[in-house]
């Protein structure tokens, strides 16, 4: 594994390539991009991805955009795939008939990894198998229409949460999948977004496919639909989820070294994370300030847990 | 050298696996398959096969890790029963629809509810329309022939094979067994070479595509067309393992089949009772047979037609209920390739053995006893349960 460049990262080819179908200021094509970026050259992998707006536009057959060998298997099982494959490598370089060196990286939304695929992970992170599970994380099932998952923060407007007369979106706070996969014990688990010239992702990236066994990156990956922003906003709404704490940047080696990546200078309020989407519009009308402390107080919560744990 | 053993039928298959020491297995248990990863596992740990066991933690996650080994390049396996089938449902689909070379060994139990552990059909036949050949085994020595069979016809017709035998009955008890030396069934499965996969660092594979509406269609025809050229290669593996072994299969057996006019036509373990009758009947004269499938899928339909031509009377019985209001899944088939064969046997359906139900010779010399009176007389139901409480 080389050092970590910017500029040596940025001239490496895309592997995977445009052409797909995937939504102009989409988050998961911009997380998947650059987490292949962490592959050395000279490397091969096999991606393995859940059902989702990620394979229905990349893989329509007879095209695929992805340069490196690819199975879509179910929604619920990209994680077990994948091991299956690591599996598969194992016996096949026991036997002599490959060399080449290949990483294998499940890649799921939020629901092929917090909810459908959930069992899945958790075994194939268990077993340890040496692979990276990639979720990009854009809070709902998009796929399918912007229904809730447990991704989904407390308060959005989702189809299945939506916001109306009595009700003021989703009702329940959201799952924290990192912290369960920390608690995995696994070797490294790591979540970020897309921030600056992305050498935190990058980074993350590359620790998380060159760091032997089972390793995890959850990445926030807004969705122009679900969110209702402008694409060109989505740099503005990863920092924002940033600089409030919503979102914090952090690692976890073997469930017990904390690191924090980001802190801000100045934490920002939720308003200034909610004001950028339109899944959160009607907590911003007169008479919602309580659902918005309510936010508020969730995410301090968190991230007070959090410096705990890395111990700051 | 054939060897002769004592072995139950879980022990048979995973002999017959430790002999094809495959790549790759996943698997989770449940009863009554569990002994087969057990030994699995046990020849891993003693360094007998250099299999790389994934321990997985659902059946679902076996047949998704299958899929991944076998699309990477690997011979790939599993082994279920029951739930466990059914929880893979989706993947049979995606196994077949990728083309994918892999073998499930099949413990055959009830499905729930009400929950159950012993013997019925109700399982492979949950599954039998999910474009997987399937292979009914009477007794140990015949699912360790079809283990010993699968992957050659698998990697043939690149469709997965499923080798079925009937649970406790067959895979817990131990019956006298020939086995094949080692090396002798290495040669014969030979090594798997996949033409594409994905650890193919030269050529990388995409597998698993959205296929919208202008291509799925031709999809499920090239697994239909692969089902229906599988015939010809299930009977060439079978000649040439007969050949070798000196145990020779077809579609089915034809026990006393000759002259039979009236005939049992039945799969799994109950065959033998059913060959009891008919050994008795014929004693006494009577023009009894059994025809005892193998081949469920492909569903052989016009061979067993014509098996099945000076026939008078069939009974034809079911280990499972599929709940159409017509009768069991095997009998339905049955009828419509006597339908189309333009033949008109009386056939008279029953259930029998759900969730292990005893059934015993004289329930077979009863049902022959039947036939030969010409009572097909059912009540409620177009067709016969037998020993239920009504």
């Amino acid at each position: 594994m080389t050092d970590y460049n910017f500029k040596e990262f940025m001239s490496r080819p895309d592997r995977l390539t445009p052409g797909h179908r995937m939504c102009a200021g989409c988050g998961a094509t911009i997380a998947l991009r650059n987490v292949l970026k962490a592959l050395e050259p000279e490397d091969h992998a096999v991606i393995c991805n859940a059902t989702s707006c990620m394979e229905v536009s990349t893989f329509t057959y007879p095209y695929s955009s992805w340069t490196d060998s690819y199975i879509h298997n179910a929604f619920e099982n990209a994680a077990a795939t994948a091991g299956g494959v690591e599996a598969a490598y194992n016996a096949l370089k026991k036997k002599g008939k490959i060399d080449d060196t290949f990483k294998f990286i499940a890649v799921g939304g939020d629901g092929g990894t917090y909810d459908i695929g959930f069992q899945s992970l958790s075994g194939a992170m268990e077993r340890n198998h040496d692979m990276v599970y990639v979720c990009y994380d854009n809070e709902a099932y998009m796929n399918t229409g912007i229904q809730r998952s447990s991704a989904t923060p407390m308060f959005a407007d989702t189809t299945t949460t939506p916001a109306g007369k009595v009700s003021d979106g989703k009702p329940q706070n959201r799952k924290d999948i990192t912290e369960v996969i920390a608690a995995h014990h696994v070797p490294y688990v790591a979540q970020t977004t897309f921030m600056g010239n992305f050498s935190d992702l990058h980074k993350k990236a590359q620790k998380a496919i060159y760091t032997k066994g089972a390793c995890f990156l959850t990445i926030l990956a807004p969705c122009p639909r679900g969110w209702r922003y402008e694409a060109e906003n989505v740099m503005d709404i990863c920092k924002a989820a940033a600089d409030t704490c919503f979102w914090p940047m952090y690692e976890v080696e073997y469930g017990e070294k904390w690191t924090l990546n980001y802190k801000p200078k100045n934490k920002l309020p939720i308003e200034d994370f909610l004001k950028l989407q339109g899944r959160f519009k009607h907590l911003l009308k007169p008479g919602k300030e309580e659902q918005v402390a309510m936010l508020q107080a969730e995410v301090d919560r968190r991230w007070e847990a959090l410096l705990k744990k890395c111990e700051l | 050298m054939a060897i002769r053993e004592r072995l139950s039928g879980n022990e048979a298959v995973a002999t017959a696996i430790r002999q094809i020491n495959p790549d790759v297995m996943a698997a989770f248990p449940i009863t009554p398959s569990t002994e087969i990863p057990q030994f699995v596992s046990s020849y891993v740990a003693n360094g007998l096969i250099t299999t790389e066991f994934v321990p997985v933690e659902s059946e679902h996650s076996a047949m998704s890790a299958t899929i991944g080994a076998s699309a990477a390049g690997a011979r790939a396996m599993t082994a279920t029963s029951s739930a466990g089938l059914a929880l893979m449902w989706e993947e049979l689909h995606i196994a077949s629809s990728d083309r994918l070379p892999v073998v499930l060994a099949l413990v055959n139990r009830a499905l729930s509810g009400p929950i159950n552990i012993n013997a019925d059909h109700s399982d492979g036949m949950g599954a039998k329309d999910c474009g997987w050949i399937q292979l009914y085994s009477e007794d140990n020595q015949e699912a360790y022939d079809n283990m010993c069979m699968a992957f050659r016809i698998s990697e043939k017709v690149m469709l997965p094979v499923m080798v079925c035998q009937d649970g406790f009955i067959t895979s817990h008890a131990v019956q006298n067994i020939t086995l094949n030396e080692d090396q002798e069934v290495k040669d014969f499965v030979g090594t798997y070479e996949p033409e594409d996969y994905l650890l193919n660092a030269e050529n990388p594979m995409a597998a698993g595509p959205y296929s919208v509406t202008q291509y799925y269609m031709e999809a499920r025809r090239g697994v239909a067309q692969a089902m229906r050229d599988s015939k010809e290669t299930i009977i060439a593996v079978s000649k040439e393992y007969g050949e070798k072994f000196g145990r020779t299969y077809g579609f089915f057996e034809e026990y006393c089949m000759d002259d039979a006019e009236y005939a049992i036509v039945i799969m799994g373990s109950a065959a033998g009772a059913a060959k009891d009758a008919c050994d008795k009947l014929r004693a006494e004269g009577k023009k009894v047979g059994v025809l005892k499938l193998r081949v469920y899928r492909p569903f052989p339909a016009e061979e067993i037609a014509a098996a099945l031509k000076n026939v008078k009377a069939i009974a034809a019985m079911d280990r499972a209920e599929s709940f159409s209001g017509n009768s069991g899944p095997m009998s339905c088939e049955l009828r419509a390739a006597l339908f189309n064969a333009k033949l008109t046997p009386d056939v008279l359906s029953m259930v029998y053995g759900l969730g292990g139900r005893d059934i015993t010779v004289e329930d077979m010399e009863k049902i022959y006893g039947d036939l030969m009176a010409g009572n097909f007389e059912c009540k409620e139901l177009p067709y016969r349960y037998v020993n239920v409480r009504e």
